[in-house]
C-alpha cells in the first residue's frame, strides 16, 4: 500500500504548539498511518470473508475519517461504516416537537446550537422562533439555569446528547436549580442502540470502533457486558488518524482470531473504570426508558428520563405538551429522508437522492444534514467513500 | 462536534472555575470532575463542565494537539469547532470529542499508541 497517499491534511501546518508540535504530528504520520494501513490489509486479507465490516458509533470518527481521507487507505474488503454516533441525529421527531409545543405556548427553551435546525415533524425550533418564540442557544445546562435566575418566565432546558452531555445536566438538576427551570430531556445512552445495531441482519457488523469520548465517562470495562451479549468484538479508538487506524487494526486482529472481546486503543484518554463521579450523578438522576431513536429502531432502555425524585423539573411532568397541532402539512421530503439507514449502517448518504439536491447544509430535510457530527453533512463537506 | 477542550484553571470558587482557554477566561463547573481541582491544573472542558482532570504528564501533549487544531486551515472543521467551544457561541451537545487527554487516577491500564504499533510488529 506504499504507493498509496498518505493521510491527506496531516501533518497540519498549522501553529505550533506551545512545545514543537512533534506529539501532534506523531498521530498524523503518514509512514506510521501507511504501516497501519498495510498492516489492516493484511488482516483482512487473512480473515475468512468476502467482506469485513466494522462499524464506527461517532459522528467525531465519521469526521476524522472523512477529514483525513482514510478510507482511501483502507483495503477493499474492509467496509467501514458510520453507526448511531450523532446525537443530534437520533432526537427524534416527537421530541423536537414536545419542544417546539413548548415555545410555542409561550414557555422560553433553552438547549445546544445544532438542535434549533433539527426538523420536527412540521418545524424546528428555528421556525418556532422565526414565529415568534423565546428560543435562546445555550453553551451550556448550567447557562440555562442562569437564564431562568434571571427572569419570572418558565425556563425549560432541552436536553440532548448522549453521556458526555447527560452528566452536565444531572449535576445541574442536582444543585437545587430555581423553580422556573425545567428540564425536557431528549439524553440518550448509547450501549443498548449499539446492541440493537448489531443484531440488525441487514447490518452484519462485525465489529465496534467505540467512541473514546463516551468512554472517558462510562469507561471501557463498560462494554464487555456488551461484547457478551452481541457476541461481537469492541474497540474503543481515539480520533485522530492514527488513534482512528491502530483502533481498526487491533479490532481486525480480534476478528482474525475469533477473540470477542474489548480492548482499549486510546488508554490515553479512557481508563477501565471512567470518571466514576460522573457516572454516580448521571444515575442519580436519570433511569432509562425505551424509545425511539430517529431513523432507526425502537430502543429498549436508551433514553434517559428523570428519575422520579426529580419530577419536580421535568418539563413532561410540569406542563401538558400538546404536539397534536404540529401535523405536517407535507412530509414528502422527510418521508424520503433515509438518515435512519445511514445511522443504522445500511446506506451511505450518496444512496439518497436528496443529498446535496433538495437536502443541503442550508436547507435540511434530515437531521443527519444539520449537525457537524451528522453523515450527510460531513460528506457533504469532505466527500465520503472515495471512488478510486 | 463537541470537542472537550483543555484549558487552565486560573481560580476556583466552591463548584465553579474560571478557566483560561489560549487567553479567552470562560467560567466552568467542576461538579462533574473526576478529582479536584486547583489553580494551575488542567482540565478538560465538555459544554462548560470539566469531565477529566488532565494529569501533568499530558499536558503538553494535550495543549500542542489543540493548538495545531487551532491553526488549520480556513475550512478544517476541527478548527471552526475548536474555537466554537473556546468561545462557547452555542455548542453541539455530543459525546464526542474526546481529545488525548488522560489516565486519571488510574494507571494506563493497555498500551499507548506507540505499544501498541510495536505489538503489532510494525516497523515505523
Amino acid at each position: 500500500m506504499s504507493d498509496r497517499e498518505p493521510v491527506p491534511g496531516g501533518p497540519t501546518g498549522g501553529v505550533a504548539g506551545p512545545s514543537d508540535g512533534e506529539n501532534v504530528l506523531e498521530f498524523r504520520d503518514p509512514e506510521k498511518a501507511d504501516a497501519l494501513a498495510q498492516r489492516a490489509e493484511e488482516l483482512v486479507a487473512d480473515i475468512d470473508a468476502d467482506e469485513v465490516s466494522i462499524m464506527h458509533v461517532c459522528g467525531s470518527h465519521e469526521q476524522s475519517i472523512a477529514k483525513f481521507g482514510l478510507r482511501s487507505m483502507l483495503p477493499d474488503g474492509l467496509d467501514l461504516r458510520m453507526g448511531p454516533g450523532c446525537p443530534v441525529c437520533v432526537t427524534d421527531m416527537p421530541e423536537v416537537d414536545e419542544a417546539v409545543a413548548l415555545a410555542n405556548a409561550g414557555l422560553t427553551i433553552t438547549t445546544y446550537g445544532d438542535m434549533l435546525h433539527v426538523p420536527g415533524t412540521a418545524a424546528s425550533l428555528s421556525d418556532a422562533r422565526a414565529a415568534g418564540a423565546d428560543v435562546r442557544v445555550v453553551y451550556s445546562a448550567a447557562e440555562a439555569v442562569d437564564i431562568a435566575e434571571g427572569t419570572d418566565d418558565d425556563v425549560v432546558f432541552f436536553a440532548t446528547g448522549f453521556e458526555t452531555t447527560a452528566a452536565p445536566t444531572a449535576a445541574i438538576v442536582r444543585d437545587d436549580p430555581p423553580e422556573n427551570f425545567w428540564v425536557l430531556s431528549a439524553h440518550k445512552y448509547v450501549p443498548p442502540a449499539m446492541e440493537v445495531v448489531a443484531a440488525m441482519p441487514e447490518t452484519d457488523v462485525d465489529g465496534f470502533l467505540a467512541a473514546g469520548n463516551a468512554a472517558t465517562i462510562t469507561g471501557w470495562g463498560l462494554f464487555e457486558e456488551l461484547v457478551d451479549e452481541t457476541d461481537t468484538p469492541i474497540t474503543v479508538g481515539g480520533f485522530e488518524p492514527l488513534d482512528i487506524l491502530a483502533g481498526l487494526v487491533v479490532l481486525l486482529r480480534d476478528i482474525r482470531d475469533g477473540e470477542v472481546t474489548v480492548r482499549n486503543a486510546y488508554p490515553r484518554c479512557v481508563t477501565e473504570r471512567g470518571n466514576e463521579p460522573a457516572q454516580n450523578q448521571l444515575w442519580d438522576v436519570f433511569t432509562t426508558e425505551s424509545g425511539e431513536w430517529r431513523g432507526i429502531a425502537h430502543i429498549p432502555d436508551a433514553n434517559l428520563v428523570l428519575q422520579d425524585e426529580y419530577a419536580h423539573v421535568n418539563a413532561r411532568e410540569q406542563f401538558e405538551i400538546d404536539t397534536a397541532s404540529l401535523a405536517a402539512s407535507d412530509s414528502s421530503l422527510v418521508d424520503d429522508c433515509i438518515c435512519g439507514d445511514i445511522m443504522a449502517g445500511r446506506a451511505d448518504p450518496t444512496d439518497c437522492d436528496m443529498f446535496g439536491e433538495e437536502c443541503t447544509p442550508e436547507d435540511p430535510v434530515g437531521a443527519c444534514m444539520v449537525s457537524s457530527e451528522g453523515t450527510c453533512k460531513i460528506w457533504h463537506e469532505y466527500g465520503g467513500r472515495p471512488d478510486l | 462536534m463537541c470537542l472537550g477542550v483543555p484549558g487552565q484553571v486560573t481560580q476556583v470558587d466552591g463548584l465553579t472555575a474560571d478557566v483560561d482557554f489560549w487567553g479567552v477566561e470562560k467560567e466552568v463547573r467542576l461538579d462533574t470532575v473526576d478529582e479536584p481541582v486547583e489553580p494551575g491544573d488542567y482540565i478538560l472542558n465538555h459544554v462548560g463542565f470539566a469531565i477529566r482532570r488532565i494529569p501533568e504528564s499530558e499536558i503538553d501533549e494535550t495543549l500542542t494537539l489543540y493548538e495545531s487544531m487551532m491553526g488549520g486551515g480556513p475550512d478544517d472543521m476541527l478548527r471552526e469547532d475548536l474555537i466554537d467551544e473556546v468561545e462557547a457561541a452555542g455548542s453541539t451537545p455530543s459525546a464526542s470529542g474526546a481529545p488525548p487527554g488522560d489516565e486519571g487516577a488510574e494507571p494506563a491500564d493497555a498500551e499507548d499508541a506507540e505499544d501498541l504499533l510495536e505489538e503489532l510488529d510494525i516497523d515505523v
